[in-house]
């Protein structure tokens, strides 16, 4: 019996491989990951609270989850818009739009922001038309939010594009000759298949925004309490050696991304177990 | 190489796929293993391929143990359901893989190895097809050339995970003789799966007949057809008709009417009576077992195949020869000519 | 389901005319009213040209604005070429340590059957959902002058923060899941029989991965490998935190791009951000081809 305990596994090296891999998440994940929440329990729950209710902190954390979740439900709608032309109708020039989408997911975030800014600056091509309609964008919690918007795309259409495209032809055929209007098919019939999809990728775009750095601090102007997103306010306590006050809001927004991951992943088996897929 | 299977448990989860295996494999025999899907016939090919592991129970070949050895060792040949062959290889590179993989000590030059590739692309028939690759294939080409690749490592025995299952049903039949005749030159023990019986009785010498993990019966074709030892063979193998039956004080009952049926050594209790449709004689009211009424007949060539009430309120189908044409509403006898019984577990 | 903007099908059989009626009365029911069609479409189209493509249209023109002399002028300066080779060093360590994992882990998550597995692949996901500053961050709390090992390192005059092993370290837990990523799905879908297939041949564990496995995922590995480095080399956030932005020694080109547009240095920090925005459009191009070559594989596996 020995023998077929020591070989209960066909292929060969599942012990090696499981091992290695064990190992190197826990050295470059897990155990950093761990170090920050090690350090934040040597917080009193009292300076805790004192750091994370300090105004600016607040102010940091609202921004950056307010103007992510603005910049989500924008991407939510116009993704659905692209998702919706690219896969229901043929154009000159789709593929061409269709590999763009990917744009914000391969530009060096630094790269977007610098691009970013120069085209909505008061003398940008962008910026100045709507200066002169009285609309400041760069250096304001609106350049914030369009670079929130620009980075969350690709989330929102890459999730939902697949599930439309597989959704089966006959079961519009179906609510067409039942005798529904070409609306009452989209509000009732498609729009409920896409549910999970689109809330997926809501998510997904709210949380990358909240914690996007690179292309959103050139924009933002960065002034305390206004434009000030918390990723930068970490790597302001940094600079100034404040360790435990940028792990007091690293931790949090570590959590907020954990409960995101978990909703989504909650999520995909919901739709799995309900959507009336091919 | 003979191969012996002792008291064989394999569990998936809560499932059990094998529920104490026993077997024996004499040399050079071709043995089918036949069963319904789900009856742990695979699976015991493949614990016996060395590609899953029991949970207990012994494996050994030619009185060697074979667990003790992994599938890399054990020298069987494996042809799978779905033929695995390298997709990235060409037909030829696909049967000299297990040339080209020996230990350096013990590995041929490449000519030898080209002589010995070219050898058995001929044995299979396919040698113009040595460059293709494996999705440029027929279903019956692929099975062929994975039946090459395995025979290429010498094995001492051969496996078939469904040889035919994926086929269509003219290649199945030609490759069913075929695959008879090269074993009949190769002489390999060799297993074959399937869940087709009229494959496993054509083809193999012995068939091993399985449900639910366990053996229900080994014999020669003709025994499992002939003289099925439990109720599911005779349900699995054959067209039956089967009705339930109560045996009472040596008496056999369909409902509530005595039947003229031997019941010696027949337990008492439930029970289910099972009669091949062709072992129904058809006679004169009053002259067989079951009384019954004619509903409808169709003619299948030499037989008409009748449907008929009887006057228990079953209905069943019978065989019987032309000659003497039943009709809708004929009133008419019925008498098995041979009959099993088997008490319900 | 195509879109007809031009409505003349001109058709002559008889039968021909029947199904294209049979067609148009199928998309009738799948379709909306031209006009909507066009709304939709120039909604979308103008919102990707907005938000993306001019942004993409603005770095080159910023960089090309002095003319071209100025731009390669900006590229030749030393700074910048440090800059380039730090980069490309950088990528080459993170991206390689990440494709052996990668490999290794895959091997290990989709050939074998164990229980956890979908926590495991949540584990690997992990770097996607965290900001880069924090994954920065987590290394200064290790590896910083205050940090867990921060003393030890010290003492043993051992150099990881503000060096280049920090921000190969931050670039390496960014880009983690990038090629296990490609390969799991990959490899799960291929299952296990050809690798059965060869182990009962007579292969070796090598042997068969060498020779079975890695054919068949080589156009996985390549995709992996191709966003595990773009996403190497433009890595801003995380690197940000642990390179100390020391002039000609730990600026990788992002964090240069930062320098010099912060020093008002438009041209060169427009130039530098040009080459980080040809690497996405070939990385964005090479991607497209691969998965051309990935349904193109599937395809013929299906058959």
């Amino acid at each position: 019996m020995s023998a077929i305990a020591a070989r209960r596994r066909t292929l060969p090296g599942f012990g090696l491989t499981m091992g290695l891999t064990l190992s190197w998440l826990s050295i470059i994940i897990l155990i950093p990951l761990a170090g920050l929440f090690l350090k934040s329990l040597e917080l009193s729950p009292e300076q805790f609270w004192n750091i994370l209710s300090s105004r600016r902190t607040l102010n940091a954390l609202r921004v950056s989850f307010g103007l992510a979740f603005a910049a989500a439900c924008v991407n939510l709608v116009m993704g659905s818009i692209i998702v919706w032309a690219l896969v229901r109708y043929r154009f000159p020039g789709r593929r061409l739009f269709d590999a763009i989408v990917d744009v914000p997911f391969a530009l060096p975030t630094a790269v977007a922001g610098v691009a970013l800014t120069a085209l909505f600056a008061e003398k940008g091509w962008l910026g100045a038309p709507l200066a002169a309609a009285g609309i400041k964008v760069a250096f304001t919690p609106v350049g914030i939010f369009v670079a929130m918007i620009f980075i969350g795309i690709p989330f929102v259409v890459r999730t939902v594009q697949p599930v439309l495209q597989d959704l089966d032809p006959e079961i519009e055929e179906a609510a067409g000759s039942l005798g529904a209007s070409r609306w009452q098919t989209i509000i009732r019939v498609i729009l409920p298949s896409l549910g999970p999809a689109l809330l997926t990728g809501l998510a997904l775009a709210f949380a990358r925004a909240v914690g996007e750095y690179g292309s959103v601090i050139f924009i933002a102007g960065n002034l305390p309490n206004v434009s000030e997103i918390a990723p930068l306010l970490i790597v302001i306590r940094l600079s100034e050696f404040r360790y435990a006050d940028a792990t007091a809001i690293a931790v949090v927004m570590l959590v907020v991304s954990f409960v995101i991951i978990f909703a989504v992943n909650r999520l995909q088996r919901w739709a799995q177990s309900r959507i009336p897929v091919r | 190489m003979s191969i012996e299977v002792r008291n064989l448990v394999k569990k998936f989860g809560s499932f059990k796929a094998l529920d104490g295996v026993d077997l024996k494999v004499n040399d050079g025999e071709l043995l089918a293993l036949l069963g319904p899907s789900g009856s742990g016939k695979t699976t015991l090919l493949r614990i016996i391929a060395g590609l899953d592991w029991p949970d207990s129970g012994e494996v050994s070949f030619n009185g060697e143990d074979a667990l003790a050895q992994g599938a890399r060792e054990r020298h069987v040949g494996f042809v799978f359901q779905h033929y695995a062959l390298f997709r990235h290889m060409t037909v030829f590179e696909n049967v000299a893989f297990g040339l080209r993989v020996q230990p350096r000590a013990i590995r041929k030059d490449e000519v030898t190895i080209r002589a010995r590739v070219k050898e058995l692309l001929d044995l299979v028939q396919l040698d113009w097809l040595a460059d293709r690759y494996p999705s440029q294939l027929s279903g019956g080409q692929r099975q062929r050339i994975a039946l090459a690749r395995a025979l290429a490592i010498e094995p001492r025995i051969l496996l078939l995970d469904e040889p035919f299952g994926a086929l269509d049903a003219k290649v199945r039949k030609e490759l069913r003789k075929w695959l008879r005749s090269l074993h009949h030159e190769i002489n390999v023990t060799s297993i074959f799966v399937t869940h087709d019986q009229e494959e496993a009785l054509e083809v193999a010498n012995r068939v091993v007949v399985m449900d639910k993990g366990k053996i229900e019966q080994i014999g020669s074709p003709d025994d499992v057809y002939e003289s099925p030892a439990t109720a599911f063979v005779h349900s699995f193998i054959g067209e039956s008709i089967e009705l339930p039956v109560l045996i009472a004080d040596g008496v056999v009952r369909l409902g509530d009417r005595p039947l003229r049926l031997a019941a010696d050594g027949l337990a008492p209790g439930a029970s289910r009576l099972f009669v091949r449709r062709h072992d129904m004689l058809v006679g004169p009211p009053g002259s067989g077992a079951f009384e019954g009424a004619v509903q409808h007949v169709r003619n299948f060539g030499p037989v008409q195949r009748a449907e008929v009430a009887l006057s228990g309120g079953q209905t069943i189908e019978i065989d019987a020869p032309r000659g003497r044409e039943l009709r809708a509403g004929d009133t008419i006898s019925l008498e098995p000519r041979r009959y099993r019984i088997f008490a319900d577990a | 389901m195509t879109m007809q903007i031009a409505d003349s099908v001109s058709l002559s059989a008889p039968d021909a005319k029947a199904r294209a009626h049979a067609a148009a009365a199928r998309n009738n029911l799948r379709t909306e009213p031209r006009a909507v069609r066009i709304v939709i479409i120039a909604l979308a189209m103008t919102f990707l040209s907005v938000f993306v493509v001019l942004p993409l249209v603005v770095v080159f023109a910023q960089a090309f604005s002095k003319g071209i002399l100025a731009y390669f002028a900006a590229l030749a300066d030393p700074e910048a070429l440090s800059a380039i080779k730090l980069t490309l060093l950088v990528a080459a360590i993170s991206v390689g340590l990440n494709l052996v994992f990668g490999l290794v882990a895959a091997w290990a998550i989709a050939k074998f059957e164990f229980s956890g597995k979908t926590f495991l692949i949540t584990l690997i996901d992990l770097p996607f959902s965290v900001s880069p500053v924090i994954s920065g961050l987590v290394f200064v709390l290790l590896f910083g002058a205050q940090g867990y090992f921060g003393g030890w390192l010290r003492d043993h005059d051992i150099q990881i923060l503000f060096a280049v092993p920090g921000i190969a370290l931050a670039t390496t837990f960014v880009t983690f899941p990038f090629v296990a990523r490609a390969l799991i799905p990959l490899m799960q879908e291929q299952g296990t029989q050809e690798e059965e297939a060869a182990i009962s041949l007579g292969a070796s564990g090598l042997q068969t991965f060498f020779r079975v496995t890695l054919p068949n995922i080589k156009w996985g590995v390549l995709y992996g490998v191709l966003l595990c480095n773009a996403r190497a080399m433009g890595e801003f956030g995380a690197v940000s935190v642990v390179s100390g932005h020391i002039r000609g020694e730990t600026n990788t080109m992002p964090l240069l791009v930062e320098i010099l547009y912060n020093e008002y240095q438009f041209v060169a920090a427009f130039a530098i951000a040009s080459l980080l925005a040809m690497l996405a459009l070939i990385t964005l191009i090479a991607k497209t081809v691969l998965e051309n070559h990935l349904d193109e594989g599937q395809d013929a596996s299906e058959h």
